[in-house]
């Protein structure tokens, strides 16, 4: 067992890639001779020379559809974006390319690329850098979506994202990075499958990401109010587990999304659209959800931290599905 | 200063036959094309090259299998010159599984692995990172690749364009960007929508050594294909190559061609690159009137089997609906 905060635990992964495989290769915007916007790859230009830790331009398009077609050329590249909101400048290649040219193609031509990217709240970014846009991406077919809430995930995803022969996004919660956990030094990771964090036979706590510690705390104090709360972390959000999400649905009963989206049109919508679809009838309460306030991210502490789920909101949506 | 092997045109007989060959069979291809969409054999959009043959037969020339072509949607010249069968670029335009990507592109989407033909993208712009991307595979690799990526000037409006060759000549990246400049995005024309209309300065502009040829002259689009593309190979980055070309009918089949005069049209014609080129071989020698009827035989022979093999291929199944979405193996 290695204590490794989640930031170690990324940079890491992608230092043990690149060992293992001289296709794998660092791209984006001040990845080497500033060490990452979040200082992950901090050190590894020294380790591991320019060529492999690629400074780019301000062109999120370019950069992003230059990694694709390098993947499509025989490379690994990991693709970093800084924060969700700029991987809009990228979205077409992301959107038009990455999820399409297998499809367009009759399979002949995949797109091996990661794209690992900040998200979430919660730092008086404002509007413009601290948008949860994970559940936008689930929409696309084509793509699958990873949300690592642990640090062990932060270490063990990336090297199973490389694995896979079509374009996998990674989205790292900001709040995240200075996170400590102890991870086990051979641990096995698995990039299809939600993961129970807590067992509970009262409510399900259905999240991902950012949202994980909150409802781990709001489930620690539910259980002092003799409400048994299970939190399922979802882990991928394309394509989402759905067989554990009914099954810990079918044990508890109940549910409660915890999502930092919006509301609207978002991923919380279709769990519990798949819920009502698949269990409806083991429920005993109409499901909830926690969301984010349907307004751009405010810059003022306060206000940011209202607009966000938090464990009281957590709280009192539980206690309102229990019927307390 | 002698110039290395490969960089001249060597305008024998036998490389004038295939020049015409190669720039009917397009022609006679996409006259069929538009035909078999008037009786709704082919449907969709339908963009055709007519009049611009000479840029892609004449680029094509200068490379070779382990190069690497990205294209736009008007692609179905570039899917024939580049090798890729006629039948199965006319099975993809009926959406037969037999064609050229399965059925599931159609016209806009051909793809072929064989030949390294990376699309038919109809995002304008949208294959320029591509084709940077698939010239740093080569360069991290050393492999000795060219990634040539075609685009109309409409191109040069979209940021991507800007970033990529602003990329690509940062790396030293062996892409060779061929502007297909037909004067209209669209409807669009240039001097609407450019404050600068010389593209080949704009990219320039990226220190990328750049050259703007006659793109009705099939001879001159080979010249300075192979200047360039010798070039890249060297490893002297990337080049950009302005072809001057004309498209003579609609940019699509919807469209009535409102924002341009006939006069325009006619005075172009007069130099189709097909009648221009035979014209000047006959009158030099290199081929006489025979070989052209042979041609012309030959490939309306070719073409009337693309017709007949798209038209007995079959449909995909429903039931295989999802695939090609991801890799079979994590299904």
């Amino acid at each position: 067992m290695t204590a490794l905060t989640y930031r170690d635990a990324v940079r890491e992964a992608i230092r043990e890639a690149m060992m293992a495989d001289p296709r794998v290769f660092l791209m984006g915007e001040d990845v080497g001779r500033y060490g990452g916007c979040y200082a992950v790859s901090k050190g590894l230009l020294e380790e591991f020379g320019p060529d492999r830790i690629r400074d780019t331009p301000l062109s999120e398009s370019a950069f992003t559809g230059i990694g694709m077609g390098a993947a499509m050329g025989g490379m690994r590249p990991i693709v970093e974006i800084m924060t969700c909101n700029f991987s809009l400048l990228a979205l077409d290649q992301i959107m038009n390319n990455a999820a399409t040219i297998r499809h367009m193609s009759g399979g002949q031509f995949n797109v091996p690329v990661v794209i690992r990217m900040a998200t979430g709240g919660g730092r008086q970014l404002a509007a413009q850098h601290s948008h949860s846009l994970e559940g936008w991406y689930a929409h696309i077919p084509g793509l699958r979506i990873l949300a690592p809430a642990t640090v062990e995930d932060a270490r063990g995803m990336l090297g199973q994202a490389l694995q896979d022969p079509d374009p996998v996004l990674i989205f790292e919660n900001a709040l995240l990075y200075n996170d400590s956990a102890d991870v086990p030094a051979d641990q096995r990771c698995d990039i299809d499958r939600a993961a129970i964090r807590r067992e509970g036979a009262d409510i399900s706590l259905i999240t991902y990401g950012g949202s994980l510690g909150k409802s781990l705390e709001a489930a620690h104090l539910l259980d002092a109010e003799g409400i048994g709360a299970e939190v399922l972390d979802l882990r991928v959000l394309r394509p989402l587990d759905e067989g554990a999400i009914l099954s810990s649905v079918a044990k508890t009963r109940r549910a409660l999304i915890v999502d930092e989206g919006w509301r609207s049109g978002g991923i919380s919508a279709e769990i519990i659209a798949r819920i009502v679809d698949g269990g409806f009838w083991s429920l005993d309460a109409p499901p909830a959800r926690v969301c984010s306030e349907e307004v751009p991210i405010p810059y003022p502490a306060h206000l940011e931290e209202a607009a966000l789920p938090s464990v009281e909101k957590i709280i009192a949506a539980a206690r309102t599905v229990m019927g307390r | 200063m002698d110039h290395p092997a490969g960089t001249k045109v060597q305008l024998n007989r036998d490389h004038c036959l295939t020049l015409l060959r190669e720039m009917i069979r397009i022609r006679r291809f996409e006259e069929k094309c538009a035909e078999l969409y008037t009786v709704e054999k082919i449907r969709g959009f339908l963009h055709l090259y007519i009049g611009q043959e000479a840029v892609a037969v004449g680029v094509m020339q200068a490379l070779g299998a382990d190069d690497a072509v990205v294209a736009t949607y008007r692609e179905h010249g570039h899917a024939l010159a580049r090798g890729i069968p006629a039948t199965r670029i006319m099975a993809e335009m009926f959406g037969k599984q037999e064609g050229c990507s399965g059925g599931r592109g159609g016209s806009m989407h051909l793809f072929d692995k064989a030949n390294r033909f990376y699309g038919g993208n109809a995002i304008v712009a949208g294959g320029l990172p591509l084709a940077a991307g698939l010239a740093l595979a080569d360069q991290m690799q050393a492999k000795p690749g060219v990634s040539t990526c075609f685009f109309g000037e409409g191109a040069a409006a979209e940021g991507e364009f800007h970033e990529t060759l602003n990329l690509a000549a940062l790396w030293r990246l062996p892409v060779l960007f061929v502007c297909e400049n037909n004067l209209y995005a669209m409807g669009t024309a240039l001097g609407l929508s450019e404050s600068e209309t010389d593209l080949a300065a704009k990219a320039a502009s990226y220190r990328i050594a750049s050259e703007a040829v006659d793109g009705m002259n099939v001879v001159e689009v080979e010249a300075a294909a192979r200047r360039a593309v010798d070039s890249i190979r060297r490893g002297d980055g990337p080049r950009f190559l302005e072809c001057r070309t004309y498209r003579f009918r609609a940019h699509s089949m919807f469209d009535p061609q409102l924002y341009r005069d006939k006069s325009e049209i006619e005075i172009w014609m007069k130099r189709d690159p097909i009648v221009r080129f035979r014209d000047w071989a006959l009158k030099a020698g290199e081929m006489h009137d025979a070989d052209v009827t042979r041609i012309e035989a030959d490939v309306a022979a070719e073409v009337a089997q693309a017709v007949e093999f798209a038209e007995n291929g079959t449909w995909e199944p429903v039931d295989t609906l999802l695939h090609h979405v991801g890799a079979e193996s994590r299904l």
